[in-house]
């Protein structure tokens, strides 16, 4: 599958990269549905010996690929609220020089950063990768609900109900985007959706 | 001089106003008759007397109001004010640095009595009377930070510094030109400034960060930025422009003159002793259209500036759609003669408005 | 104005510390506080030797909290240009000298979870004000010191005495190595490295931990280079219009400053990153000595450090 090419934007925007092999003892991989393929690049028999592998499958079938490459440990997970916790003690029991590799959507990356900057490992040092849907995390500045998976400009906050314009501007801590009220000086003014990258 | 504290409010039927010494000491931004983005960068050590920029934190009328105001931002939103682990030394040092300075700069309303850690601070103008240990969080109804911004005038965000860069890791937020604390803080400097225009471009962030970068303690430094906001409300916050969006468009050229101000940050910056962070306040002063045309020289220079503004501007800050009427507006106070250098009003050397 | 603001201070107390380093003790001359600082903070000395001014940065080791004096322990050195020389034989106590307001380039991260310190030799001072500020306000550390012996390891006693678990020296000349591969592994998520030393030992500790993964941001160091005696050369200064000949134990940024050119400055010791110059035009070869440039920077031609980096050949034209 073919990588999703972001337009240039603002400098708060998150820029993802393409996971390769670094030096270091232990490696933590975490992967997302097509994310998946990113892994299956870079494997070589000897990082997988040294690596934690978690897969968040959503639906697709490369578990068996990946458990395949034999990783020194494999989860399969359905979704990533089911990964949370793994992920969470792994992190706090690892040590300086781990090596950490995401791939997927920019809502499972960002808020597996956002969990591993927390332990302790600076955001510059995480490799990721973006596959999958391009859809976004983003968070209602009003409310501070966060709104999954969004894909239309504008949408509408699944907490407050606020119709949202959809920014490029991009919190790490959050691990969301900022919606802004789109109809606050004209209520009831609000441009019909469309996609975010149309 | 004695400071005569208004009562006003800054919301609901906004009674602000500025006396005549506020609206002559307003810190006007604009040095000529046209503006674009610059590192407007220069020591803050003093300044005219009786100006915004003689001491260190400027108290003014509006102190005791300003700080009712933000209790009832807090009291509605405690996401305002955010400090991360890791600065509670910055808060410290904060706290430090405003207590003697306005211990120093405004003897008659603070005092400041230290015996070692034990410190008694004394806020005549809001009835405060603490006696605490200095870095011991105990001992203060609130973290360090919020205990003493509670109790100075503007916004105060507070920098860590580390990999060449400042990080926006603690603040108190609550009289903002429209950005949310909450969401920016942990970013860095070109981050939580990646929203501004134009300016990206121009390689000012990369050479206003260089300079910030390089504050040393005993040595701070200061710049104004502007924008505009229809009727005195402080509290332009995102996490509330739902519901004071819509102020925008009521404004008429019959009101205009009384309800849109022209809103001024006077920023400044220093690096902090313990922490090696910076604070950067960035204190807001407002002045109605109406009361600026009282001093000729800006009633021209205003004028020039909005009409001649690239668009970018003008929608970044907000006030696109209003701008043909604030035109209109102004361009009653231009009569096309020359104005002189520099933000002063020169009220005794400016002519009259000559029509 | 260039450099930090300045404090005029009277020498108190001069006390050899081993047989190369003395320590000495700073207090205002208007007996007001010294500014507080941040552990790892330096100060620039201004020392005033017949016609020759020498501007050199020294890392404060004092407790940051103690406003009473700052105290600095300077390394005798006998091949130099004489800055430490001047200290070690011509200061005397009672001695009005000028120095600046403290300026950290090699803060604490506040966010570690704990902080690994490396010391080599004299490079142990900053550690001693950073010690003091984890005491004082609880945070987690660790020292590993090496010298060449007893003799010559400033502090280690009082250190070792005072943090029994917290402190680890090593002699080279028993031998004694830091186990730093060892070291290194299973230090926990968070940990930040400091190092301070001789070059080698910087660049040892550096690729070490970069070769175990470490990242780049969790490592941190710091080394003042004196700038060093060379062949004279002349200097082209294009915005003042000016030839400044540099002397052999001058250096560029001294000479440009004697010429009465005011120019930016902050460490002086090819770290800071604020004399920075624009070489518009050369003849010859740079000598580059600073760890502020990147490497494509030095190779450019285009960029020269003044305060400690020299210039041999026949043509220097400088934008300043």
């Amino acid at each position: 599958m073919s990588k999703f090419e972001f337009p240039p934007s603002i400098k708060s925007r998150p820029v993802w990269g393409t996971l390769e092999p670094r030096p270091g003892k232990h490696h933590l991989m975490i992967a997302e549905a097509e994310g998946a393929e990113a892994i299956l690049e870079i494997a070589t028999p000897d990082l997988m010996a040294k690596t934690h592998l978690i897969f968040i499958a959503k639906g697709t079938d490369y578990g068996p690929k990946l458990e395949a490459l034999n990783p020194m440990q494999f989860r399969e997970t359905p979704t990533y609220g089911s990964a949370v916790q793994r992920i969470e003690r792994v992190l706090s029991d690892a040590a300086m020089g781990l090596q950490l590799y995401l791939t997927g959507t920019e809502g499972m990356m960002g808020q597996v950063m956002q969990a591993a900057v927390t332990a302790g490992i600076p955001h510059t040092a995480i490799q990721t990768e973006h596959r999958g849907s391009v859809a976004r995390r983003m968070q209602c500045v009003h409310c501070k609900g966060i709104t999954e998976d969004v894909e239309m400009d504008p949408f509408q906050c699944s907490h407050c109900g606020l119709n949202l314009f959809v920014r490029d501007h991009y919190s790490r801590r959050i691990a969301a985007y900022q919606g802004v009220c789109i109809d606050a000086e004209d209520p009831g003014n609000v441009p019909a959706p469309k996609g975010i990258y149309e | 001089m004695t400071i005569q504290f208004n009562d006003e409010t800054f919301r609901e039927d906004y009674s602000f106003k500025n006396s005549p010494w506020a609206i002559k000491r307003f810190p006007f931004p604009f040095d000529k008759d046209d503006y674009m983005y610059s590192v407007n960068m220069e020591p803050h050590r003093g300044g005219r007397e009786g100006s915004v920029f003689q001491n260190r934190f400027d108290v003014d009328e509006h102190y005791v109001s300003e700080m009712r105001d933000r209790a009832l931002v807090l009291d509605n939103d405690p996401l305002r004010c955010q400090s991360l682990p890791h600065m509670t030394l910055a808060g410290w040092d904060l706290l430090e640095l405003i207590m003697v300075a306005k211990s120093e700069d405004y003897p008659d309303l603070f005092e400041l009595h230290r015996d070692g850690n034990r410190w008694r601070w004394v806020n005549k103008p809001m009835g405060i009377d603490d006696t605490f240990t200095f870095l011991d969080e105990a001992t203060l109804p609130y973290g360090p930070m919020e205990y003493i911004t509670r109790q100075a005038q503007g916004d105060w965000a507070v920098l860590d510094q580390r990999d060449d860069n400042l990080w926006m890791d603690a603040g108190m937020i609550t009289t903002q030109a429209d950005w949310s604390l909450d969401f920016d803080i942990g970013m860095n400097f070109f981050e939580w400034h990646a929203p501004v225009p134009l300016a990206h471009e121009k390689g000012i962030f990369v050479r206003a960060l260089k300079f910030l970068l390089n504050i040393q303690q005993g040595a701070p430094a200061r710049r104004l930025n502007w924008t505009m906001t229809v009727n005195p409300l402080l509290d332009t916050s995102p996490e509330n422009y739902h519901k004071w969006g819509i102020q925008k468009t009521t404004l008429t050229p019959e009101n205009i003159g009384a309800k849109q101000h022209l809103r001024v940050e006077l920023q400044t910056f220093y690096r902090l002793p313990r922490s090696n962070a910076m604070v950067f306040p960035i204190r807001c002063y407002l002045c109605a259209f109406q009361d600026l045309m009282t001093v000729p020289k800006w009633g021209r220079r205003l004028h020039r500036v909005i009409r001649d503004l690239p668009e970018e501007l003008a929608t970044y800050k907000g006030f696109i759609d209003n701008r043909p009427m604030m035109i209109d507006y102004l361009s009653q106070f231009d009569d096309g003669l020359p104005t002189s250098p520099g933000i002063w009003p020169d009220l005794d050397t400016e002519p009259q408005l000559q029509k | 104005m260039s450099g930090a603001e300045k404090i005029a201070v009277r020498v108190t107390e001069i006390t050899p510390v081993n047989d190369l380093i003395t320590r000495f003790r700073f207090e205002r001359t208007d007996g007001g506080p010294m500014p507080m600082f941040s552990g790892g903070a330096h100060t620039v000395v201004e020392m005033k030797d017949g016609d020759v001014t020498r501007l050199n940065p020294y890392s404060l080791m004092s407790d940051p909290m103690d406003q009473s004096a700052y105290t600095i322990s300077v390394r005798r050195d006998d091949e130099g240009r004489g800055g430490s020389l001047f200290l070690h034989n011509k200061v005397a106590v009672g001695d009005e000298m000028v120095i600046s307001y403290p300026v950290n380039l090699f803060p604490l991260d506040l966010r570690a979870k704990k902080h690994l310190f490396f010391a080599g030799g004299i490079g142990i001072t900053p550690f001693l004000s950073q010690i003091k500020q984890m005491e004082r306000t609880g945070g987690k550390w660790e020292l590993h010191f090496a010298a060449r012996n007893p003799g010559l390891a400033a502090y280690a006693d009082t250190l070792t005495a005072q943090y029994p678990h917290h402190v680890h020296v090593y002699y080279d000349d028993d031998n004694q190595r830091i186990a730093l591969e060892s070291l290194l592994d299973g230090q926990p998520l968070g940990t930040h490295i400091y190092v301070c030393g001789p070059k080698g030992m910087i660049d040892w500790v550096r690729n070490t931990a970069a070769d175990l993964g470490w990242p780049r941001e969790a490592v941190h160091h710091e080394e003042f280079l004196a700038p060093k005696p060379g062949k004279p050369f002349e200097v082209k200064l294009a915005i003042s219009n000016k030839v400044v000949q540099v002397g052999e134990h001058e250096s560029l940024l001294e000479a440009i400053e004697r010429a009465g050119v005011d120019a930016p400055y902050l460490c002086r010791g090819g770290a800071c990153g604020q004399c920075e110059t624009d070489v518009i035009d050369y003849d010859g070869t740079f000598i580059h000595r600073d760890h502020w440039l990147e490497e494509d920077e030095h190779a450019s031609g285009k960029k020269i450090m003044p305060c400690v980096s020299r210039f041999e050949g026949k043509t220097l034209v400088l934008d300043r």
